[in-house]
């Protein structure tokens, strides 16, 4: 029993772990959606900490802690200097200005090739990436999310989210408030990029770009981006559909793409719709609409 | 040397706006980010290679038949998945995801019938004659391509300015609710726009896969990225915009690529597109709707 654990382990415990990446990437673009705001540079926060950690680790040999700081600490800053000008933008622009700035940082990384290895990316880092690490990151995100979702921050997102100018008016510094969501949203995308990239050997620019974007993006809708449950459950169901669907092999990503399309007509929510639920399980006496 | 440079930039800019146009299309009508625009694209290639290699077609042929077909294809999109959508006034990030799904069905079903390799069109589908004068070389191709484009986008506008369609058309961009009551065939139009939309996906992806001699079942992903950069610099939803920011971006490519390396090209295409977001986020030719409580 034990055994076979243990095997089923050292097969899974890269995609299991990959759960953990993603499901912090998930959370990271609710926390931006939460606040209204459709950023989508989460990619390029992720790969910003994944670069960075990957270099303090190998080249300035920086203890693991510290490093998962620093890979926190990157983005963040990247993401005020970013954030100054692009967060006046809204709905689309913002998503296109911030995929823009996540293709700016995808040719950074490949032209400064003395520093990042360029196209080839870093190879070679050391994994010190623990299961642990990866549960307690997610923990620790949920519990902080959380709580921030009951606290005046959390409010103050969801009064802009329903209704900016209102949320202005009612005396909520709107651009502070985005600028935190931001931020906030970019240091869990930094540590999901360091945890990730200190789990997989290497790392190369590809893996941040712009499909890596708007897969993130899915991941929280997919999933339901109406509590904390839906990003994770849908980064969740998003990373296990491929290596369950893998006896279909050639006609396995087809039929993921079916499996979105439906979620996405039928279920218009999400997956994770409180509502639904109470709906279906619910007393009968509120009549079916 | 900079004649020369100049008549590719023109047609590198007039592929980059033969693709935006359909994808503009498609966000000024239906307010969609069409991002299944690049599995269209593909689609269109390869159904025009199919028929052209199996039943010794020439180019005319494939050309329209990636043109109905893909049109086809779009009008299946638009009647399965963004029909239903619409029905229910989904908020326009929901599409767009849908969207995605349509894309990695198509993607994965060309590289399951064709594989991931490349291909070619079949040899002499295209005489390789190129025109010189004053010192410029410019292939057949090409030329077909920069009028091609040219004449499409005069056509578009034409019809969309001054025709009935064309004002109902627009009557339906400002809004569906206003233009059904004073009756518009709504249903019927948003049809036609996903139907036209991705028939001239397809008809773009036959000419670019002709101008870049090769096919993958991936090629419509870059050519999206460059596409959403394309219409943000014209303006969303515009017909003019589109034209004149994948000329925009040709020359910016070509000249960067002259200037600074070829490295440097994407870097000056989303560095631009990141600039005029900052500067004029409605795009250099656009209006942008915002509706104020």
């Amino acid at each position: 029993m034990m055994e076979a654990l243990s095997t089923f382990w050292v097969i899974h415990s890269n995609l299991i772990l990959s759960l953990g990446t993603n499901a912090l990437l998930a959370l990271s673009i609710w926390l931006t959606l939460s606040c209204g705001m459709l950023a989508m540079a989460n990619a390029a926060f992720m790969g910003i900490g994944a670069y960075t950690s990957a270099i303090l680790t190998m080249q300035f040999g920086w203890p693991f802690p510290a490093v998962i700081l620093a890979g926190m600490l990157a983005p963040m800053l990247a993401a005020l200097i970013i954030g100054l000008p692009t967060l006046r933008l809204s709905g689309v622009y913002l998503a296109m200005a911030t995929l823009a700035f996540g293709e700016v940082v995808r040719i950074v990384i490949i032209n400064t090739e003395l520093l990042t290895g360029g196209i080839g990316g870093i190879a070679g880092i050391p994994t010190s990436t623990e299961w642990w690490h990866m549960l307690l990151a997610v923990v620790c995100a949920l519990f902080v999310l959380w709580r921030m979702r009951r606290s005046k921050v959390g409010r103050a997102f969801e009064a802009i989210r329903e209704d900016e100018t209102a949320a202005g008016l009612m005396g909520i510094n709107v651009g502070a408030n985005k600028m935190l969501a931001f931020i906030l949203g970019a240091a869990l995308a930094g540590l999901a990029g360091t945890l990730n990239a200190h789990l997989t050997f290497m790392i190369d620019p590809k893996e941040f770009g712009f499909d890596r974007g708007v897969e993130i993006l899915t991941m929280a809708i997919f999933g339901g981006i109406g509590s904390l449950v839906g990003p994770v459950l849908g980064s969740a169901i998003f990373t296990l559909l491929p290596t369950v669907l893998s006896p279909l092999a050639d006609f396995r990503l087809m039929v993921n793409g079916v499996v979105l399309v439906l979620i996405v007509l039928f279920l218009p929510n999400g997956i994770w719709d409180p509502a639904r639920f109470k709906q279906w399980f619910g007393r009968k006496q509120g009549a079916r609409t | 040397m900079l004649d020369q440079q100049l008549v590719n930039a023109l047609s590198l800019g007039c592929v980059y706006a033969l693709f935006a146009l359909g994808f503009t299309l498609i966000f000024g009508v239906l307010g969609v980010i069409n991002l299944a625009h690049g599995a269209v694209f593909m689609t269109g290639a390869y159904a025009a290679m199919t028929v052209m290699a199996r039943f010794e077609l020439p180019l005319w042929a494939g050309l329209l038949f990636a043109f109905a077909f893909c049109g086809l294809l779009g009008l299946l999109i638009d009647f399965l998945v963004l029909r239903p959508l619409r029905a229910r006034n989904a908020p326009h990030l929901i599409p767009m995801i849908a969207t995605i799904g349509v894309a990695i069905v198509l993607n994965s079903a060309a590289q399951g019938l064709f594989g991931a390799e490349n291909q070619r069109f079949p040899e002499g589908a295209i005489s390789n004659d190129t025109l010189q004068w004053a010192g410029v070389r410019i292939t057949v191709l090409e030329l077909g391509i920069i009028l091609f484009s040219f004449v499409l986008m005069a056509v578009l506008m034409l019809a969309l300015k001054r025709t009935q369609l064309g004002r109902a058309l627009r009557a339906m961009a400002e809004s569906p609710k206003a233009a059904y009551l004073l009756g518009i065939n709504v249903e019927g139009l948003f049809y036609l726009t996903s139907f036209a939309a991705a028939a001239l996906g397809g008809v773009a992806g036959v000419l670019i896969g002709l101008y870049s001699n090769a096919m993958s079942p991936l090629m419509g992903q870059p050519m999206l990225h460059k596409g959403i950069a394309v219409v943000i610099l014209g303006g969303m939803g515009d017909i003019r915009g589109a034209m004149f920011g994948g000329l925009f971006l040709g020359f910016a490519e070509v000249l960067s690529i002259n200037y600074l390396g070829s490295t440097m090209r994407d870097a000056v295409t989303f560095g631009l597109l990141f600039l005029v977001l900052l500067v004029r986020p409605k795009g250099l030719f656009g209006t942008l709707q915002e509706r104020k409580v």
